[in-house]
């Protein structure tokens, strides 16, 4: 089959591999209808994510139909048309049973990896995403093994369109969690958003949903500032205002309420500080940059949320925690858990709540890939989200 | 009294005739040297110091008095900073201490069951080769060592069903060593805490631990990954997997 593989630091290919096989009684097999390239996929390009291996597929946000069932398998059938969450869950351990799914215990075979890393403890794995993360094999192909098939893929019986219900699988939930994470309370409180790219764009719009009464998002990229208006959000171009000034002002110098992160570790910023941040991630001394991190702590309002659903790889330094002390904010970050926001943001999505489909730029086939991972990175021709047809 | 450290065993002695006094599995830091290990170490760490300052060679040199000073610090101070750097850490006898835990989504007697089943616990364990049942108490066990196989007699010292499990090697083992399997209800419905604690006196002591672990024999990690296994095991029935996943390697002819 097809395959879209990471070939090494800035470098993925289209390549032909072998069909995935089942390995275990619970696997399924999905041939993938539509797939996406995500903005942490960046990360895995330009190497900031540790522990890829030359070979590697990628992807982790994909649909399909059910080609092929392990024997342990119950409740999915050959057949069926499937959304499947880009983080793996066993659906068994502790975690899993409260809803922590990206928070499973049992899903990452190099759970060892991990743990080195993060304290002791390591999170699921996750489809196409570093070895670090289970080491398994992604979405962007033709076909896909697809582990735990009983916990993951979740049944689309209506007729809603791929490009409709695809964004299940990541960017809308993990758009959602956020703006749900900040705890708002509808028609008083004021949200920001910093970076309008896909989970910006989502969380935005949850935020809308979930009734907050302003939703202000900072972006420098023109096209992205005007897909947030579109939705009736106030935009402030961090490029030609002093965002910590805008956002007072917006305010009544209070700073919104909830401040969401949706940029994580790449941001890109302005000043000595930024240009640190990128000094030292180039150096491999640290992973992340933390401009947009810094704006959030910096603005929130006394008592407010800062949510993280950007990914944050490693160590961060020179964060305001003074700023944080002071005004009394809560931090919830995290993967998201995005099996238990598939079923009720596919009610809104079939109730006409929003059709996620707007945030598609490109359309393009397999082989087009590696030119529009380019195009995505640089954020050229108004690219915002790119959708692949494996078929095509 | 906590629960995951009894004091007493409720086990009727009877049932453990020939029962030694259970040995502490108490932490008391990182690695301190046993006296013989310091002036052996004193004496070779300056042997080495001499011989890299008469080399004529810059490199060796440097390497032979690099090690020779820091093994002639190490005895001179009585610490042993690579083991401590390694966090190899200690009980009160000079031992190595291996402890972790896990939590267990499964009853506590059901999980004790599985670890009191000697026999099956190569399963668990998979540098364990074999465990075979002597007697009531009594058991062989055989590890697979970097110089082939190592195997002892060990005895059970506390057997408290659903609760605890301890045992200890009989003299003459060649790796003396023993440890417990503490099986205490997790709060809030999660199932089981297993907590495990082993201590062992490798072969060469601290400097040996040091040389194991150096050369890959990690029994820390390895308990790790034990507990996981058997956490998985318990929760999942298999050990989730990529083994033999397509792949660009795959087409390249490497591995999956
Ligand atoms: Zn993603
Ligand atoms: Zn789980």
């Amino acid at each position: 089959m097809k395959a879209i593989v990471w070939q090494g630091t800035n470098s993925v290919g289209v390549e032909t591999v072998p069909d995935p096989t089942l390995l275990l009684p619970t696997d399924a097999i999905v041939r993938v209808t539509s797939t996406a390239i995500c903005g942490s996929d960046l990360h895995l390009l330009d190497g900031v994510i540790p522990s890829m291996e030359k070979g590697d597929i990628l992807g982790h946000e994909f649909m399909g139909e059910v080609v092929e069932v392990g024997r342990d398998v119950r409740k999915l059938k050959v057949g069926d048309r499937v959304v499947v969450p880009f983080n793996i869950a066993c659906g068994a351990c502790d975690p899993c049973r409260r809803g922590l799914f990206s928070a499973c215990d049992n899903s990452n075979p190099n759970h060892r990896m991990a743990e080195a890393l993060y304290g002791g403890v390591s999170g699921g794995g996750l489809f196409g995403y570093s070895h670090m993360y289970g080491g398994y094999a992604g979405g962007q192909a033709q076909y896909v093994r697809v582990p735990f098939a009983d916990v993951g893929p979740y049944r689309i019986e209506s007729d809603l369109r791929d490009e409709q219900v695809l964004f299940l699988t990541d960017i809308f939930p993990t758009g959602y969690q956020a703006a749900e994470n900040c705890g708002i309370v509808p028609g008083r409180d004021v949200v920001a958003v910093f970076g309008a790219g896909p989970v910006g764009q989502f969380a935005a719009r949850s935020a809308q949903m979930l009734g907050a009464a302003n939703v202000i998002v900072i972006d420098r990229v023109p096209e992205r500032l005007a897909m947030a208006a579109a939705a009736g959000c106030q935009v402030i171009n961090y490029e030609q205002e002093d965002v910590l000034i805008a956002l007072r002002e917006a305010t009544g110098g209070r700073g919104p309420d909830h401040v969401i992160d949706a940029v994580g570790m790449e941001a890109h910023g302005h000043g000595p500080g930024a240009l640190v941040d990128t000094a030292k991630q180039r150096l491999k001394l640290s992973f992340d940059r933390i401009t947009a991190l810094r704006w959030a702590l910096l603005s929130c309002a006394k008592g407010g949320t800062v949510s993280l659903p950007g990914v944050y790889g490693g160590l961060i330094d020179k964060v305001p925690m003074g700023a944080a002390f002071a005004k009394g904010l809560t931090f919830k970050m995290g993967q998201t858990h995005t099996h238990r926001h598939i079923g009720p943001l596919l009610s809104r999505i079939e109730a006409g709540e929003i059709d996620p489909s707007f945030v598609i730029t490109h359309r393009a086939s397999l082989d087009q890939a590696p030119d529009l991972y380019r195009t995505f990175r640089d954020k050229h021709d108004g690219c915002v989200k790119v959708v692949l047809n494996p078929w095509a | 009294m906590s629960a995951d450290r009894p004091t007493t065993n409720p086990t009727d002695p009877a049932a453990l005739p020939d029962a030694a006094p259970e040995a502490d599995l108490t932490e008391t830091g990182t690695a301190h040297l046993p006296t013989l290990e310091r002036s052996v170490m004193g004496s070779v760490g300056v042997a080495l110091m001499g011989a890299g300052l008469r080399s004529a060679r810059p490199f060796q040199k440097l390497v032979l008095g690099g090690v020779g000073a820091g093994l002639t610090a190490m005895a001179a101070t009585g610490r042993n900073p690579i083991a401590a750097a390694l966090k190899i850490r200690q009980t009160g006898q000079g031992e190595v201490l291996v402890r972790d835990a896990v939590t267990v989504g499964k009853p506590a007697d059901v999980l004790y069951g599985v670890w009191r089943d000697l026999a099956g616990l190569p399963r668990l364990m998979t540098h364990l080769q074999s465990v075979e049942v002597l007697d009531d108490t009594r058991s062989r066990w055989t590890v697979r060592a970097p110089t082939g196989t190592v195997s002892w007699d060990a005895q059970i010292t506390a057997d408290e069903p659903g609760r605890r499990l301890a045992w200890a090697s009989l003299p003459g083992a060649a790796i003396e060593n023993h440890g417990e399997v503490v099986f205490r209800e997790a709060p809030g419905d999660r199932g089981t805490e297993v907590v495990v604690r082993l201590a062992y006196r490798p072969p060469g002591g601290t400097v040996g631990a040091v040389a194991a672990r150096l050369f890959g024999e990690e029994p820390a990690q390895q308990l790790r990954d034990d507990l996981m296994r058997f956490k998985r095991e318990q929760e999942l029935g298999f050990a989730p997997t990529t083994e033999g996943q397509s792949s660009g390697r795959a087409a390249h002819g490497g591995q999956a």
